[in-house]
């Protein structure tokens, strides 16, 4: 059976742009599945803005890759099937309600607005540049799902409910973030984060009224390529121009 | 069990070369920190504006519709507070 992925080599700064950018561009395609459908049109477009910015993160980190190989980033984003997709598991969850979608957000937003902060110092320009951009981008999505959270868990009885389901079914993700992508000097160890993650969303969970979960085990593979069921559902919607028709531009 | 309608906020935002904040419309949200993040979510989105300022709209007075020809009719026939009947000298210049 011929292959429907291109072949992507495998350097340090390749894994890592894939890694981030898979995690942007799924969680934006996520984000992007609530427009016309959010809560209110507020949020319908606090929700679509914060998908746009993620959507322009994979953008960089794609052309980056694509430096590196010789691929575009639509060959990057459109011609690798599951098993070469790159991203955490967290991302790929389904939207679920509006409180999956804001703890999902948090979770992810605590760890990498951090990440992108000690990025801008990385000895590799590239991706300091990028994580110039993406940090003041990635700031305003931990700050406004942070509100959220607090006012869903701190809000009515069916609020707190939704809220603490949520963070119950997505907490056995969050350690997935923590594990490392590369060990290159121009790489942040997403371990050194942990701390500083667990401060914030204690403090946030706290203000909300939110039990944090205990999650003694955790789900794992998406940086191996094995994904939940929900990866392949949303690449076939996402891939399907460009696997019908090959190479399409508009 | 009835959920009370959510507020609404009045949005005024001042632009990168305006001096005063200028409204632009308004949005829904629970409490003043969801209000400063709905407008900037909704109005900020093409680099429109460098400082927002959001208030209740039930904090805003507004005089009475029926009233208007009492308050603004008045003013029609007093054409000479325009500043329109003096002589400019053309050593002023563009004022």
């Amino acid at each position: 059976m011929a292959t429907t992925s291109v072949a992507v080599p495998d350097t340090p700064l390749i894994r890592l742009a894939l890694a981030r950018a898979d995690d942007a561009l799924v969680l934006g395609h996520r984000l992007s599945e609530w427009t016309g459908h959010a809560p209110t049109l507020e949020e319908d477009l606090a929700l679509a803005n914060i998908a746009l910015d993620l959507i322009g993160q994979a953008r960089s980190l794609y052309a980056l890759a694509g430096e590196d190989c010789g691929l575009d980033e639509d060959a990057l984003a459109y011609r690798r099937d599951e098993r070469a997709y790159r991203n955490l598991l967290l991302v790929e969850q389904p939207n679920g309600d509006f409180a999956r979608t804001i703890v999902r957000q948090f979770l992810y937003a605590a760890f990498i607005d951090a990440w992108w902060q000690a990025m801008t110092a990385s000895c590799e320009p590239r991706l300091a540049a990028i994580a110039g951009k993406a940090e003041k981008e990635t700031a305003y999505h931990l700050r406004h799902s942070a509100e959220w959270l607090i006012r869903l868990g701190d809000g009515t009885a069916e609020s707190h409910r939704r809220a603490q389901a949520a963070l119950d079914a997505l907490f056995p993700f969050a350690a997935e973030m923590f594990e490392p992508v590369t060990a290159a000097a121009f790489d942040v160890a997403p371990a050194s984060l942990r701390e500083g993650w667990d401060r914030q969303v204690d403090a946030v969970l706290a203000t909300a009224g939110l039990t944090r979960p205990a999650a003694p085990w955790s789900h794992s593979g998406g940086r191996a390529g094995r994904h939940t069921e929900h990866l392949g559902h949303l690449l076939s919607e996402m891939q399907y121009l460009q696997r019908v028709h090959p190479g399409a531009t508009w | 069990m009835s959920t009370p309608a959510t507020p609404i906020w009045e949005v005024f935002i001042r632009s990168r070369s305006g001096l005063a904040h200028r409204h632009v419309g308004s949005v829904h949200a629970a409490d003043a920190t969801l209000a400063l993040q709905a407008a900037r979510d909704v109005y900020t989105r093409r680099g429109e504006g460098l400082s927002i300022w959001v208030v209740p709209s039930n904090a805003i007075i507004a005089s009475d519709p029926a009233d208007k020809e009492m308050m603004f009719e008045p003013t029609a026939s007093k054409i000479y507070r325009h500043p329109t009947f003096y002589d400019i000298p053309d050593d002023v210049g563009h004022m």
